[in-house]
């Protein structure tokens, strides 16, 4: 790795004024698994890692009656460890307890994840479904962004150079309402999606009947897909296997996936209608507390 | 270009100081800089664990984690399994069930099973081979090292 700077303020606003004068040769550094390969491997060159993890805000994990606000550096394994987190929020749990080894769980966070912008990462699709939002500040001061819209491209994202990603706020879960994650990897552990869904619904009080649903896609386009007709079309209809395929078939359709060495396009468009379906059927049974 | 950094941390329960440069990881600190070679460098990119330490009580890939990052943090290393006393059960498992050939692989799994069995000493084998999915093995196939940890686990809960 070529030489870099290395400052850790312990102010956000320290942190956006070095951010905002380095502009893009600066980068805020929170688990590093991502950025330090990046350096190290020569896909990305820097003159300062400004680190996240002295920085109140971007360490806080915060659980309240309007929902969680979840640090941009905070590392998945105080998310999942966290009981009362991962009571409301199990489909953002089964994305934090798979990302890379227990050793990678230890460092990365979910904020990092989102701010990486891979297709791949696998916490960005429940975020989507949960209706996350992403806290940012700069020299302009604080701005909003849905977590649909954050990635712009492979590796890129809405961050504006001095800005950085504070935290994810995601509303306290709906009455009736489950989410669940679930990505296709040829391994059992360790490994890149070949495809990834998070299906997020909300039943009416006999939860037979679906108000609402959000579904997400990872690792099927350049940037991770709100498939919103998918989810739509779910919207007042009864919980029925044929509502469901029809939703996977949605899912699949909103799909752009490319071939690569990971997989195909046929592979990824049938993999997103099975994965829909299978995490459909989870969130089903996650809103109607059966597990 | 940034000069160096004076590190404070405690490693094995003694204060290490050290001076190194922002680019250099924890892994490199520890082996080039203060001379404690247990730690292995294998893929450098936080695939195969041969690296893996405990930081302030969690495992990581020190190749991902910079040295500077270390400032004020506990870290220990497979230099601090064995006490005067002689070898930790999870070393005496290892070697009495064969778990290594080339051994370049075995700090890491030994500092990340430690870990483990002092969480939950009941740990079965499901979890352990999922808690051992960040290191690998090219030699033995994991079924010694896994039989290694529930053998240790059981002479730790001994």
């Amino acid at each position: 790795m070529r030489a870099i700077d290395y400052v850790a303020p312990t102010s956000l606003s320290e942190a956006v004024s070095v951010l905002s004068a380095n502009g893009d040769r600066a980068r805020p550094l929170a688990g590093g698994t991502d950025i330090i390969v990046q350096l190290r491997g020569g896909r990305r060159e820097l003159d300062v890692l400004v680190d996240a993890k002295s920085i109140p805000e971007l360490n806080q994990i915060e659980l309240t009656d309007s929902g969680l606000r979840l640090g941009a550096a905070v590392p998945c394994y105080e998310i999942y460890q966290n009981q009362a987190v991962a009571a409301a929020y199990p489909g953002l749990i089964d994305a934090a307890g798979l990302i890379g080894s227990i050793q990678i769980q230890g460092r990365a966070s979910i904020g990092g994840n989102l701010c990486n912008a891979a297709p791949s990462g696998d916490s960005i699709p429940p975020i989507i479904t949960l209706s996350g939002e992403a806290h940012i500040n700069g020299p302009n001061g604080w701005r909003a962004v849905a977590a649909e819209d954050f990635c712009t491209g492979p590796g890129r994202s809405v961050l504006e150079p001095g800005e950085i990603l504070v935290g994810i706020q995601i509303p306290a879960p709906a009455a009736n309402s489950g989410t669940a994650y679930l990505r296709f990897i040829p391994r059992n552990e360790m490994d890149i999606a070949v495809a990834g869904v998070s299906s997020s619904v909300v039943l009416d009080a006999s939860g037979q009947t679906v108000q609402s649903a959000r579904i997400a896609l990872a690792s099927v386009g350049p940037t991770p897909i709100l498939a919103t007709a998918a989810g739509d079309s779910l919207a007042g209809k009864g919980v029925s296997d044929d509502a469901i395929a029809e939703a996977g078939r949605l899912a699949s359709e909103a799909a752009t996936p490319i071939t690569d060495m990971r997989g195909t396009i046929r592979q990824r468009h049938h993999l997103v209608d099975v994965l829909t379906r299978r995490t459909l059927n989870i969130a089903i049974r996650r809103a109607r507390g059966e597990e | 270009m940034p000069g160096l950094v004076h590190v404070t941390t405690t490693i094995n329960g003694n204060q290490t100081d050290f001076l190194c440069e922002p680019r250099q990881s924890l892994l490199e600190c520890l082996r080039d800089v203060v001379g404690m070679t247990g730690s292995k460098e294998g893929c450098n990119d936080g695939n195969c664990g041969a690296c893996t330490v405990n930081l302030d009580g969690r495992i990581v890939t020190s190749c991902l984690v910079l040295g500077v990052e270390a400032q004020g943090s506990e870290v220990n290393t497979i230099e601090g399994v064995a006490s005067a006393e002689g070898l930790h059960p999870i070393q005496q498992s290892f070697l009495e069930n064969a778990a290594l050939q080339c051994g370049i692989c075995t700090p890491g799994f030994i500092v990340a099973a430690k870990a483990l069995l002092e969480a939950e000493p009941d740990a079965d084998e499901a979890r352990i081979r999922h808690w051992l999915a960040g290191n690998l093995c090219r030699c033995t196939g994991y079924d010694k090292i896994v039989r290694a940890v529930i053998d240790a686990g059981e002479r730790m809960r001994a």
